[in-house]
């Protein structure tokens, strides 16, 4: 598989309230391979969203390097190439829709591009239809729920025919129902579209779905592997101050109670037919 | 010792073409003592109602009166109605505005026209709560703080009002596992210690089901379920279906297993009994 994103030796530093020098970011060595459903977690000031803001030169490294599709993102002329190529979404649905009807906010990227008006139409279209917004298309953002506004501002990412979303925990804000909406769709342009996905989240279950886990710490990546791989690993996830899913959670205890089960059990599914045959 | 909300309803915008009714015809004592969890999915009310308890929305229609008090009353008595309930908005670290943290958390306190004596004291015992360590943040900005921090100091703004009633809409969002069960050791801790009343909004239907001893479900801008969170996570799992919500995870599994024949206890509600409930299970077989 080919690499899309490719992190070297990358460090991110910033000066603290205090005058010292904080290491956001610290050696990081990554690839994000093409058509690859990544799922990123870590607690909160791990360093998550720092390396995500690199993807698309959002922030640039103190040293090392991001090469996105083999372009380095410190080479001032390669932003905007990156940014075409990257798309992010962040957490708050209302800070990140600019228009007042909805194909205008899609059509935002595109114009920008400097694209034909037909052409923009077209991908306004498609995209719409891709997130199933389609109907809501001539309707004003403020009136939709979070997981609407999500997916229009993943629609946004689409009509600049990016093939990399990278979203910063999507779904912090939403509810079961737009968390659903949202988890779902990703997962469908990942499959149907063949979208590289780099997917932010504090909820376990939602990293279950991932081609892979990468887990962060103190700005370093501590942990990588299959979500099965991960996710049996439930002391070691605990002291990182994470959860695990409830059914690896519950895996792991019964084994220690001497009942015998496989250790890559990660779904309430393995886990009720594996005691249930 | 209550808040009493009487055939309240509530419409947005009303006689324009955006007219909406938000809330109608609810009906619900919360009495002093109690831990509330209140779920329904986005637009089913929750927000709405919330406002009512003190005073934030004007109901269109109904009464809202707290420990007796009518509080959309012009007297006096009114505002010390009000002043009893404490809300703690979602995302409170958005409004965190003074130069320190202690100016912050004070700004409430001298509000109400307290001794600046007295104000330090609650400051002090506020950020005591939130475990905040006096020496160390109360002249730090609140701004410049991490998110897990700064959601701290917007709860302790709140809790120096020292509220009979301490209202909360989503107190966990966007912080990770381990800054959620803070705050919610934290909430638990006050429940326990004083007679304090909670009322809690959350998406997350398992801290809910751990904590609160009384569950009310919004949908459509009325109450559909009203109970024990036990009884209605076990009992009524088509009823919240229907209202968009989500059963918790663990719920879930435990339904999971009795359905393919492993008879196991449905309404418990923490990890250890269900450990207990399904090691049970599999030794009886």
């Amino acid at each position: 598989m080919e690499t899309f994103i490719t992190v070297k030796e990358m460090c991110h530093s910033y000066t603290a309230h205090d005058g010292q020098q904080v290491m956001a970011l610290d050696h990081i060595n990554l690839s994000i391979y093409e058509g690859e459903f990544v799922a990123i977690i870590g607690a909160n000031g791990s360093g998550k969203s720092t390396l995500a803001k690199h993807f698309n030169a959002l922030l640039l490294p103190s040293s090392g390097q991001c090469l996105v599709k083999g372009l380095d993102t410190s080479d001032h002329d390669n932003i905007w190439p990156v940014r075409q190529r990257v798309g992010m979404v962040f957490q708050n649905p209302d800070n990140q829709i600019v228009a007042t009807v909805v194909e205008e906010d899609v059509a935002f990227g595109p114009e920008n591009l400097g694209i034909e008006p037909t052409e923009i139409r077209r991908r306004v279209t498609e995209s719409l239809k891709v997130v199933d917004m389609e109907e809501y298309r001539h309707h004003s953002p403020h009136l939709l729920s979070g997981g609407q506004k999500q997916r229009v501002a993943i629609a946004g990412v689409l009509a600049m025919h990016s093939d990399c979303l990278v979203l910063d925990e999507p779904t912090a804000m939403l509810d079961p129902k737009g968390r659903q909406e949202v988890l779902s769709t990703v997962c469908k342009l990942h499959k149907e579209e063949k979208i590289t996905v780099v997917y932010i989240t504090h909820f376990m279950e939602e990293a279950v779905v991932a081609d892979r886990v990468i887990v962060m710490n103190s700005g370093k990546v501590v942990m990588e592997g299959l979500p099965s791989e991960i996710f049996s690993q439930v002391t070691l996830l605990k002291e990182l101050g994470l959860d695990v899913p409830v059914a690896a959670e519950m895996a792991y205890r019964l084994r220690q109670h001497n009942i015998d089960l496989p250790k890559k059990i990660i779904t309430d599914e393995e886990l009720v037919v594996t005691l249930c045959p | 010792m209550s808040i009493i909300l009487k055939d309240i309803s509530y419409i947005y915008m009303a006689k324009t073409p955006y007219e909406k009714i938000a809330i109608k015809n609810i009906n619900i004592e919360i009495k002093q003592g109690e831990f509330v969890g209140i779920i329904g999915h986005t637009g089913s009310g929750k927000s709405t109602l919330l406002q009512h308890l003190n005073g934030l929305l004007k109901p269109t229609m109904g009464q809202v009166t707290v420990e007796g008090q009518d509080i959309n009353s012009k007297d006096e008595a009114a505002l010390h109605g009000k002043q009893r309930v404490g809300m703690v908005f979602q995302y409170p670290e958005h409004q965190l505005f003074e130069e320190t943290v202690y100016e912050d958390i004070a700004f409430g306190p001298r509000n109400m026209g307290m001794e600046e004596a007295e104000v330090e004291r609650r400051v002090k015992k506020a950020m005591e709560f939130v475990g905040l360590e006096h020496e160390q943040f109360a002249n730090r900005s609140p701004l410049q703080l991490s998110g897990g921090q700064m959601r701290r100091v917007a709860i302790a703004g709140v809790i120096a009002l020292e509220p009979a009633y301490l209202i909360l809409d989503e107190p966990s969002a966007g912080l990770d596992p381990r800054g959620r069960d803070e705050i919610f050791g934290q909430i638990i801790k006050l429940y326990e210690n004083t007679d304090i009343t909670v009322v809690l909004v959350s998406h997350n239907m398992e801290d809910i089901a751990r904590m609160a001893n009384r569950l009310i479900v919004m949908n459509d801008g009325q109450i559909s379920l009203d109970g024990s969170p036990a009884d209605i996570f076990r009992d009524c799992q088509s009823q919240l279906k229907k209202a968009g919500v989500d059963v918790p995870p663990l719920t879930l599994l435990m339904n999971k297993f009795n359905q393919r024949g492993l008879t196991v206890d449905e309404s418990v509600v923490s990890m250890d009994a269900a450990i207990d409930s399904v090691l049970t299970a599999v030794r009886r077989r």
